[in-house]
């Protein structure tokens, strides 16, 4: 049986989306529990192979017994293992919570909606625990494809913030297939660790090289790198709160998860860092990334606006600590996809449960929210603490990782950026704490009622339903701080390869 | 000058699908109508498709079925460089699906921006965003 968990991690809710469509027509109750079932179960899975690949090494699986590099072959090691349970994890801590939002925006379309949750979970684990190139690209596509949907389906401006997404996300998709193109067509194979030996013979080659460019943008385009990051803020922040908390803290976060992969293991560090001069200027551009994402983050006053710019920020923290090129600042990048998959989806179920119940997402209309929603207040002053950085939260320890890396490196322009962030970040949640904190509430709302006439003095805790994800949320990140030495030392040392010092 | 023609005619493959990316690409930047912007994105991914299937043709070769295979007794073993790849043919029937998936999924959004806008021109719909 564990033998076929890295095939059953993705078979499963792949099974399950069916499952649920037709249990879905027969009783509309059914789409939960099944969803929850299949998700438990690619969780369960996930942690079983994080723990096999811990006891005996990398575990290779050939779908229906081809042997690479003719089928295609599902490869854990100890990146993709701790990756795979973060995905899990985060989208089974997710699914729990927004139950109840999810019943009152979709209640007569449970079904699709649970379909394509479920969809895009199998899709984002398929991307992680795939070994072949060009299976990668449709499992991509597949985690894609059900994202616009799932963003499309909100109110208002989605549709259209739904569309630039597909646009966007379907030219950086096309571009790293047409790179795997390049790669095949001067090797001949499509998996990653036959590509990973037979390229180097081939690295003069301008080919090799233009395919590494090629595919190196398109990622660059699906996780919302700076310059290429337009389509992220518009469709993160129209999306419903529900799945604003899935895509925002997992798809970027898989994106920058497989640049890691691709860069490493199918073009080895050797040619990456040193052979192409692309390491230097792709540090600058994460400085321009993480700046100009704390500043964009300073100019709104829309409280998942603002996340979202955070996250633009938050995806330059891990390229540039990955493209650092030393093991402590990719120890701090692949640390970071975990804890930085865990704070976004902290802070985006608090305020998915703010809007819920205010009914705006207005930082100005958070007036005295203390002392209404104090649990969910507190879970989100834990999430902020932790996306500045403070002791002994994740977010702290991933950015010691990527300081040191930059220290070891020479960027001190990486490290003053770093630093820059966290102090804007401090800025931006400190503004929401006061507001929260000190602003009386009664007659402001007296003379405003909020946009969906509800009075803030009615307002009151989220329930107990979505309160217990976001504590478990928040306790989280607290473990993650705390063995964050162990996740490193144990798994995150082991995943890099050897020739990086 | 010469050396450029012969270039470009033994790899026109190539030229065409890249003028393909750049019409595309054209028409998803230039373009204000959201349905030829969702044209241009299919011609897009139509041109990473053209290359694929390009890159496994040889001149003068077969497709790779082997021709009464099944009769003859006496059977000699098939050399791959008698015929053309199949990999990259089957691999775009894959993308395929997913270009028309895509496409499926714009056009319904296209759909749903225009019953909420009445219109599918970019600049009418801000136009209707900024009105209050």
């Amino acid at each position: 049986m564990s033998a076929h968990f890295p095939g059953l991690v993705i078979i499963i809710p792949l099974v399950a989306a069916f499952l649920i469509l037709i249990g879905a027509l027969l009783d509309k109750r059914l789409a939960f529990p099944l969803t929850a079932l299949a998700l438990l179960g690619s969780l369960v899975t996930a942690i079983g192979l994080l723990a096999r690949v811990m006891q005996v090494g990398v575990v290779e699986y050939h779908l229906a017994g081809w042997a690479p590099p003719v089928g295609i072959a599902y490869r854990v090691d100890h990146l993709n293992g701790l990756v795979l349970v973060a995905v899990a994890a985060v989208a089974f801590i997710n699914l729990l919570g927004t139950r109840p939002l999810v019943v009152e925006a979709f209640g007569d379309r449970l079904g699709p909606f649970y379909t394509l949750y479920i969809l895009l979970v199998a899709g984002l684990l398929g991307i992680v625990v795939t070994g072949d190139a060009f299976n990668l690209y449709v499992l991509l596509e597949i985690a894609a494809l059900t994202g616009y949907a799932l963003v499309g389906m909100g109110e208002g401006r989605a549709p259209l913030a739904s569309l630039n997404y597909i646009f966007m996300g379907t030219v950086g998709a096309s571009f790293y297939l047409l790179g795997v193109g390049y790669l095949y067509l001067v090797t001949g194979t499509l998996n990653m660790a036959d590509l990973a030996v037979r390229l180097p013979a081939l690295y003069p080659s301008k080919v090799v090289f233009s395919a590494f460019v090629i595919c190196l943008a398109g990622l660059c385009l699906k996780m919302g790198f700076f310059p290429l990051h337009a389509w992220l803020p518009n469709a993160y922040s129209y999306a419903p709160d529900p799945v604003s908390s899935l895509v925002a803290p997992l798809m970027t976060k898989v994106m920058v998860y497989v640049m890691v992969r691709i860069m490493l293991f199918v073009f080895t560090p050797a040619f990456a860092f040193d052979l192409t001069a692309i390491s230097e200027p792709m540090v600058w551009m994460a400085i321009v990334a993480i700046v100009a994402g704390s500043f964009l983050a300073l100019s709104t006053r829309r409280l998942k606006r603002m996340l979202t710019y955070i996250v633009v920020a938050e995806v330059g923290y891990m390229v540039g600590g990955f493209w650092l090129g030393n093991r402590l600042g990719i120890s701090g990048a692949i640390l970071h996809i975990i804890n930085d998959a865990v704070m976004t989806l902290c802070v985006f179920l608090a305020a998915a449960a703010l809007i819920a119940r205010t009914g705006s997402d207005a930082i100005d209309d958070m007036q005295g929210l203390f002392k209404k929603m104090p649990v969910t207040m507190a879970v989100f002053v834990i999430a902020g603490l932790s996306i500045i950085g403070v002791p002994p939260t994740c977010g702290f320890f991933s950015k010691w990782y990527l300081i040191s890396g930059a220290i070891a490196a020479g960027q001190y322009g990486f490290m003053a950026a770093l630093l820059l962030s966290s102090l804007i970040n401090l800025v931006l949640f400190f503004r929401i704490f006061e507001i929260a904190y000190f602003e009386p509430f009664e007659d402001h709302h007296a003379e405003h009622p909020t946009g969906h006439g509800r009075v803030l003095s009615a307002v009151q805790e989220a329930p107990l339903e979505l309160l217990v994800p976001l504590v478990v949320t928040a306790a989280l990140l607290f473990a993650l701080g705390i063995y964050a030495g162990d996740i490193v030392s144990l798994i995150i040392d082991k995943a890099i390869p050897l020739g990086i010092v | 000058m010469e050396s450029l023609l012969s270039n470009f005619l033994a790899k026109y493959n190539y030229w065409v699908y890249i003028g393909l990316v750049m019409i595309g690409m054209y028409a998803m930047i230039a373009k204000r109508n959201l349905v030829k912007k969702i044209i241009g994105m299919n011609i897009v991914q139509t041109a990473v498709i053209l290359f694929y299937v390009s890159i496994g043709a040889k001149k003068g070769k077969t497709i790779p079925i082997i021709a009464h295979g099944h009769e003859e007794t006496g059977h000699h073993a098939a050399q791959a460089i008698d015929y053309i790849s199949p990999l990259p043919h089957v691999l775009m029937l894959t993308a395929i699906v997913v270009s028309v998936a895509t496409l499926g999924v714009a056009l319904a959004l296209a759909i749903k921006i225009y019953r909420q806008y009445g219109t599918l021109e970019e600049d009418e719909i801000a136009l209707r965003i900024n009105e209050p």
